[in-house]
């Protein structure tokens, strides 16, 4: 149910009783010791999640999370505190808390907010769940369990999720910005079990985004998302061992794209660049990809599980090009880091929630299509790996080594895609990896909507993309020949 | 100095929790549980000598449990207002409705409740007395001792320290009361190290305890922390081969972690396990004797002090109690909460874990190997040409299979001696085998955390690099 899209700054002043004059208040007593630049991060977040097991609704949950974060920044310091009561009281304790990093003259605030509209609208506006709905979602979730089971016999075990949250945020700063947005975010996740007479598989799938529950009454139904979990457990059944060693590797199109976001994405963030502790610091104009490489982080993209009208420190996100033909052109950068290092601010301030400072994060990664088909790009490989999807990555921002960890793949004998093989961890040096794409096909896909991405501690929903690339040399960490 | 002793909020708390299940049975619920947590947390950054950010906080929160009969579902909100709590206590009662009957669902009977008796030394009131500035200063001073051991290290990723106090209070509708505080604090330095080629490395080390006397010098920690950087410096791939492994004991603990993992009831019932069946059998060689103990009270200098993994009683308010999962190789028992328990036809081992909302998971306490006879020094001697395990990357830990695939950096091990470091390589074998192929396990079992493993080899796993 949609309806009419209300200011999301007024949920605060008439649900929760805040008014500018207190949060202007807040603001002074947050300067009071000094300090460049204060901000109120105001949050509401309700969530819901159901669950299916044994073809039981075994699981119904609901939550409710109410806070507000302070930050004072000062020079390089940031002091932060943050509260889960609203009254003016508790308010100005935190502030008071937060300005303790500072120490100087209480600083002369401005008075006045830049009122702001939403510089742009990418997803729909929803109300809080109703009954109705409820009954839709547990629809949902009951046709993924069976349709995951009518897949295939072999399929034992089912299990189905559906999660979804309404995030309220509001920021008001000492900068004049005073903006808000309310953000949907609704996921649907399938995990079967299935089992022959000799072996026992899992298979895993999923998607969603900032959407709502209409989304999932096409392309992407619960049938969509079983029949895939179901086809990868049974596909696993008859897997061989991964090889082993450095070899041709072709990705497939869509959540592949995981590369880009642990090979470069990670290291571009502007905080580890601005501190130097990144492998990518100082490499801005120089070859880190071959020519046929063009990686962008778009925030825009409308109904995307990664997209925000605008990042938690109230500025608009934007498309920001980060590799443009392997050159790297720039930094995702926050209000801290775009200051301090003079680049712009690309509107990546991203933060958990309330109990979290915000800092540089990425939206949408993905790579630009090139002008190999996909087809073409197989048939060139003559023994290599073909991944076409992975359960996660990680890397070390500092010396630049990042795995990620295929879930389904193949191997590739003589231009042909044969046999399934087991799950097996990839590994490649950031900066270098991508100088070996070779061939960048024209299919460029991004992910189905669940990815999550965590950084020091704090977990915010992201996206990836690329079109079908084949690497040259990349080190596969199978146990096979 | 330790207490269990309520803090002056406890009645409120209780108060609290007493009120919801009250509203929740008047509302139409057969059996409800609630949760109140209360935390506080302190933190502070110093990089390169300077305060970088200092974070310092309170929340709390409700979670609620109800059943109708057999159907069940939670709620949770961080807002204690009339209001919230109603709309906690509605919606719980309105969700569960809509959930299916489950024979197996329900709180645990009410003579499974219990709470292990005494002073568990969990909470000490000096982690929240210590100044800031002085905690500032020991995070300045880790970093500094890091950044002074060694002319190659030039940049830092900072000096922390961190303290953390919380309250919990666990109530039912069968009649289990309980509440614990814990305290925890820590500190740790994260230096980098620079070639002449530019190339970085970065490493880190940290002492935590709950009272701030049993933490480590700051300089040790941060000459530690040093030592672990420098020696990556210079990394190389090694080529593909089959090599003996040597697992760190930070490392090791992981390992031995999924054999916690691949005991919980939760994947045995669904035979989705690698332990699946195997009760009773032979899981891993004799040397291997793996322990979940939730009541661990150690002495350190002196000062009794609780584990990390330590609690008077579970997730669902039953006491823990330590379980020998595997015995001289031998699946001896499951990890199990009621749930699970109910599913498999046994009882319950204490290890339920409870979050503000869902229905319960399997949790561990403190977790371990039984240390061996070798030293670490022995264990490596004896490896012509073999690895020797100080970090690992990745997700590729599947325990429907066993399939195992990590990237992996260490130091390579030539006639008995660490060599040289190596990195960007993966290692690769099934937990099934890895279990049964541990030849040699340490005598260096520290618990720097909830889970502890002395340094393991393993036979038989593929290495993949150049």
């Amino acid at each position: 149910m949609t309806i009419p899209a209300p200011d999301p700054k007024r949920y605060f002043i008439e649900k929760l009783g805040l008014s500018e004059r207190l949060m202007e208040r807040c603001l002074g007593e947050a300067l009071s010791a000094g300090g460049d630049y204060a901000d109120l991060y105001f949050e509401s977040v309700t969530s819901t999640s159901l669950g299916i097991d044994e073809s039981l609704v075994k699981s119904a949950s609901q939550g409710i999370s109410v806070g507000c974060g302070i930050r004072v920044v000062s020079g390089e310091r940031t002091g932060y505190a943050y509260t889960d009561d609203l009254s003016s009281d508790r308010l100005l304790r935190a502030a008071r808390t937060a300005a303790l990093i500072a120490s100087g003259p209480a600083k002369e605030l401005m008075s006045g907010f830049r009122h702001t509209e939403a510089p742009q609208s990418l997803y729909p506006v929803t109300g809080a769940t109703n009954d109705a709905e409820i009954a839709e979602k547990l629809k949902l979730i009951q046709r993924a369990d069976a349709a995951a089971r009518a897949f295939d016999p072999r399929i034992t075990q089912v299990r189905a999720s559906f999660s979804d949250e309404l995030r309220r945020i509001l920021v008001a700063a000492s900068d004049g910005t005073y903006a808000g947005d309310t953000q949907p975010l609704a996921r649907l996740n399938v995990f079967v079990i299935a089992k022959d007479a000799t072996s026992t598989s899992r298979g895993t799938s999923g998607g969603g985004g900032r959407v709502t529950l209409d989304f999932f009454e096409a392309d992407k139904s619960p049938e969509h998302f079983a029949r895939e979990a179901a086809r990868t457990a049974i596909l696993q059944l008859g897997a061989v061992d991964a090889p082993a060693g450095e070899m041709e590797v072709v990705l497939g199109p869509g959540w592949p794209g995981v590369l880009l976001h642990e090979a470069v994405g990670h290291g571009l963030e502007a905080d580890f660049n601005r501190k130097g502790t990144s492998a990518f610091a100082g490499l801005i104009g120089q070859q880190v990809a071959s020519s046929k490489v063009t990686v962008v982080d778009n925030g825009l993209m409308p109904n995307r599980r990664g997209s925000i009208n605008m990042d938690d420190e109230g500025n608009p996100t934007q498309e920001t090009v980060l590799i443009e033909n392997g050159i790297l052109k720039g930094y995702l950068s926050d209000k801290l880091s775009s200051r301090l290092m003079g680049t712009p601010n690309t509107g990546s301030g991203r933060r958990e929630s309330y109990h979290h400072i915000p800092m540089p994060r990425m939206t949408n990664t993905y790579m630009l299509n090139g002008d190999d088909m996909p087809e073409d790009i197989i048939k060139s490989v003559k023994r290599g790996l073909y991944a076409v999807n992975f359960g996660g990555g990680q890397v070390d921002i500092t010396n630049g080594k990042f795995v990620f960890s295929a879930s389904e793949a193949y191997l590739i004998e003589d231009g042909k895609v044969t046999r399934p093989v087991k799950g097996a961890t990839l590994i490649g040096n950031g900066p270098e990896a991508l100088k070996y794409v070779s061939m960048v096909g024209n299919d460029l896909a991004l992910d189905e909507g669940i990815g999550t991405c965590g950084k020091a501690g704090q977990s915010v929903p992201v996206g990836v993309g690329m079109p079908t690339v084949k690497l040259d040399r990349m080190t596969v960490g199978g146990t096979g020949q | 100095m330790s207490q269990l002793a309520p803090s002056i909020v406890s009645s409120d708390l209780k108060q609290l929790a007493s009120e919801v299940l009250a509203k929740a049975m008047k509302a139409g619920a057969t059996d409800a549980e609630a949760v109140v947590y209360e935390g506080d947390e302190f933190s502070a950054l110093v990089r390169l000598g300077q305060v970088e950010t200092l974070k310092e906080s309170g929340s709390r929160a409700v979670g609620l449990r109800v059943f109708i009969g057999q159907r069940t579902a939670s709620t949770s909100s961080s807002d204690f207002s009339n209001e919230s709590i109603h709309r906690l206590v509605d919606g719980a009662v309105t969700l569960a409705k809509i959930t299916s009957e489950d024979p197996f669902a329900g709180l645990p009977d009410a003579s499974e409740f219990g709470s292990i008796p005494g002073d568990l030394n969990l909470y000490f009131e000096d982690v929240n007395e210590q100044p800031p500035a002085e905690r500032i200063e020991i995070a300045r001073r880790c970093e500094a001792a890091a950044m002074a051991f060694d002319t190659r290290i030039q940049n830092s990723g900072g000096g922390d320290f961190d303290t953390a106090t919380s309250h919990k209070i666990l109530m039912n509708s069968r009649g289990f009361t309980g509440e614990y505080q814990r305290s925890y604090c820590g500190f740790s330095a994260a230096p980098i190290a620079v070639d002449e080629k530019g190339g970085m490395q970065r490493n880190y080390w940290y002492s935590s305890s709950r009272t701030t006397r049993l933490l480590e010098s700051p300089e040790e920690v941060g000459h530690e922390a040093a030592r672990r950087t420098l020696r990556r410096m210079g990394a190389q791939q090694v080529k593909t081969q089959k090599a003996p492994v040597v697992f760190s004991p930070e490392i090791a603990r992981g390992i031995i972690g999924n054999i916690f993992s691949a005991a919980e009831g939760d994947s045995i019932y669904r035979n989705a396990s690698i332990f699946s069946g195997q009760l009773g059998e032979r899981v891993a060689g004799e040397n291997i004797t793996v322990i979940d103990d939730g009541t661990m009270v150690f002495d350190r200098n002196g000062v009794a002090i609780g584990g990390f993994g330590t609690s008077p009683f579970d997730g669902e308010g039953l006491p823990t109690r330590r379980t020998v999962i595997v015995d001289h190789g031998i699946l001896k028992n499951y990890v199990m909460n009621t749930y699970t328990a109910r599913k498999l036809g046994m009882k319950s081992s204490g290890n339920a874990s409870r979050g503000l909302a869902g229905n319960p998971g399997t949790g561990a306490g403190n977790f371990f190997l039984e240390p061996g006879e070798l030293t670490p020094e022995q264990i490596i001697g004896d490896v012509k040409n073999g690895l020797y395990v100080t970090e690992v990357m990745g997700m590729g830990v599947n325990l429907v299979t066993g399939d195992y695939s990590q990237g992996v950096s260490g130091l390579w091990i030539e006639n008995g001696e660490l060599a040289y470091p190596v990195e960007e390589i993966t290692i690769a074998g099934n937990l099934k085998d890895m279990y049964k192929n541990i030849v040699a396990v340490g005598n260096d079992l520290v618990f720097r955390g909830a889970s502890a493993a002395p340094t393991l080899r393993v036979e038989g796993m593929t290495i993949a690099g150049a």
